[in-house]
């Protein structure tokens, strides 16, 4: 009982990483813009966070320095592919080739270094019910801050004058553009605050959730952040739970390998990939389900007076 | 203030001068990058642009790490004029050399020269069968190519690892995660002695004229573009996009396998878990700073390589990463992209407000 306990915690905790990221990349493409550059972002934010607290031992400046290096990434990738109208897809592409390389060149002296240990954090009273106080209340305050993220951008998203502005960019840039909105400005803001989100997710990975730095320790997971937006339909409850099942899919993987079932830990390892592969395949069956779904200008650029 | 006027038509000029245009500005970047970290930016681009061509050996070790560069941007050229973005060449590339690995570990020394072909065409069905996993998704699923191409990368990661660890390891090898050595009569033929360079590169070579043939001489490498360009003229001309989905995966996937398989007979000689480096992905940039052109990529092939060599001498002779070749790769392509929007536009002063 006890160990499926921990198993959901961890679960929360995996999810967490991939809800934090998948939200920002559905802030972007709801305003219509791909980030491809997701991985390379995360690494370079993963680094970023992680070296911040070697350095200040402050886990809260950490996450604002990988924040910092996700919003920076991500308005040079916004000025192009905005700005210049570069192919978002290559561009993007060249981000996740770029943040693979300099995290790993950048990191190279962070290797060997540990972090401060540190306070678990707990809810009072709720974390002592048994069963649920372990499953679900005793986690970093960044996942239930991913959760309330979620409500946060349903409530924007639907529910307020700006959201709209946003969705109708994503949707009709010529319409919102005719309505006197500045079209580039409001995808750069959704890029670069999508941006931080990944990099705060990135940070999440190397300062709390493994607690170290690694090359290329992102590990597929900002691909797989790309696919959940497709997977939850672009729609931020979804998006949610899309993060913990995949969050649960990577648990799953290590309670196998450390319960020792008969089974090549390398298949297991390629579990969540094959996972993201099979689910994108059943969800993108319906053509017209994704269409109705998707922001219509996904991946188009817009250039005012063209 | 500075502002963007489309031009009347594609400028050819820029065509030409943007991707030295992208040259100069990451070396005026690495330039930054050496200097901020104390180290002499001449002897930095030393190792980058003078010693991998600086004598006959070396440049043999420069068309080595060419070769598979070539290989997989040809066919992901094809694969990018049609629309269609397999990013995941690294994966096919080492599904091929898995594939080929295992034909050649069957050889032995009575086995004939004949199994150079067998390894060969083996490298390039198993890079084909990864591709073809892309497009029977994205045919029969409508799932993004972009996405199941790069998970399968990761699968195809663990499958070699999974088999050097497992079944395929050396018995003799001291629990090493690696194969035994192949058979020298595996071994791809080189071309001269003294030199690792093989009949790899003539096979690149040919694939260059013969992609350049299929793409302008040819009705069906003008229908694999023109859906590529214009999805609703190719269909109203009849071309099938569904056909064009496959031939770019499995030409690309081919390819990519292709390399796979030269790798692995040729330099590296056995199977470890270090066959992935990167080079499906340097690929793209390959491609792309080649203009996806197969004789603009034959450039571009040979400058990713000098960042390959120059990056392995940065690290053993100046104390660099050699994750810097990353940055410079990452760092070139950034500024293509960039500077290709003066092909379709021109730079004007404005002054005041537009």
């Amino acid at each position: 009982m006890e160990t499926y306990a921990l198993l959901m915690a961890a679960t929360l905790n995996a999810g967490t990483v991939l809800a934090l990221a998948a939200l920002g990349l559905l802030i972007n493409e709801k305003a219509g813009i791909v980030n491809l550059g997701a991985e390379g972002l995360m690494l370079c934010a993963a680094i970023a966070g992680f070296a911040t607290v070697v350095h200040t031992g402050n886990d809260l400046l950490g996450f604002a320095a990988g924040m910092g290096a996700g919003a920076v990434l991500a308005a040079v990738f916004g000025l192009l592919v905005i700005w210049l109208g570069t192919n978002q897809y290559a561009t993007g592409l060249a981000l996740s080739l770029f943040g693979v390389g300099f995290s790993a060149f950048a990191g190279i002296g962070y290797v060997q270094e540990k972090l401060p240990p540190r306070v678990p954090f707990e809810v009072p009273f709720l974390a002592d019910i048994p069963w649920m106080g372990p499953a679900l209340f005793r986690q970093h305050p960044l996942v239930y801050g991913a959760v309330a993220l979620a409500g946060g951008l349903i409530w924007f998203l639907y529910r307020t004058r700006t959201g709209l502005v946003l969705r109708s960019v994503g949707e009709s840039p010529e319409s919102a553009h005719a309505l006197g909105y500045n079209v580039r400005r409001i995808r750069f803001a959704a890029v670069v605050a999508g941006g931080a989100l990944c990099g705060l997710a990135g940070a999440y990975i190397s300062v709390i959730y493994t607690p170290l730095w690694v090359e290329g320790m992102v590990a597929g997971k900002g691909w797989i952040a790309l696919a959940l937006t497709t997977f939850a339909t672009w729609r931020p409850a979804r998006v949610l739970l899309g993060a913990y099942l995949f969050g649960g899919v990577t648990m799953l993987q290590f309670h196998l390998q450390s319960t020792g079932v008969d089974v090549p830990s390398q298949l297991l390892t390629a579990l969540p990939y094959m996972a993201t592969i099979v689910v994108l395949a059943l969800i993108s069956r319906n053509p017209a389900w994704i269409r109705v779904n998707m922001p219509t200008s996904l991946g188009k650029p817009f250039q005012p007076g063209s | 203030m500075l502002r963007l006027e489309a031009r009347p038509e594609a400028s050819k000029l820029w065509g030409y001068a943007s991707p030295v245009l992208a040259l100069i500005l990451t070396v005026g970047v690495g330039v930054a990058i050496f200097m901020a970290l104390g180290k002499d930016p001449v002897r930095g681009l030393q190792m980058f642009f003078w010693e991998p061509v600086k004598s006959a050996y070396a440049l043999g070790e420069l068309m080595v790490k060419a070769t598979p560069l070539l290989v997989i941007a040809l066919g992901l050229g094809i694969c990018f004029r049609s629309n269609v973005w397999n990013i995941g060449a690294e994966g096919q590339f080492v599904m091929g050399a898995v594939a080929a690995g295992g034909v050649a570990l069957l050889a032995d020394k009575d086995t004939g020269r004949w199994v150079v072909l067998a390894i060969v065409l083996a490298g390039i069905l198993g890079g084909m069968l990864w591709a073809g996993w892309v497009a029977l998704l994205r045919d029969k699923f409508n799932a993004n190519e972009i996405l199941v191409s790069l998970m399968l990368v990761y699968v195809a990661d663990m499958v070699l690892s999974y088999l050097v660890y497992g079944p395929w390891k050396d018995p003799a090898g001291y629990n090493f995660p690696q194969t035994k050595t192949f058979a020298s009569v595996t071994q791809i033929p080189r071309l001269m002695s003294g030199s690792r360079v093989s009949v790899g590169l003539l096979i690149a070579l040919a694939g260059v004229g013969l992609s350049w043939v299929f793409l302008f001489r040819t009705r069906a490498g003008f229908a694999q573009q023109v859906g590529g360009l214009a999805p609703a003229a190719a269909r109203y001309a009849g071309f099938s996009s569904r056909k064009a989905l496959w031939v770019a995966l499995l030409v690309s996937g081919g390819a990519a396998g292709l390399a796979g398989a030269l790798e692995v007979a040729g330099p590296m000689g056995q199977l470890t878990p270090y066959v992935p480096a990167g080079y499906g992905f340097a690929a793209i940039i390959v491609a792309y700073v080649g203009r996806l052109h197969p004789v603009g990529m034959v450039f571009s092939a040979v400058l990713m390589s000098m960042f390959y060599i120059g990056g392995e001498l940065a690290q053993s002779r100046l104390g660099l990463p050699k994750s810097i070749t990353g940055v410079f790769q990452g760092l070139l392509l950034f500024s293509l992209l960039a500077c290709d929007t003066l092909v379709a536009y021109r730079l004007r002063w404005l002054s005041g407000r537009a």
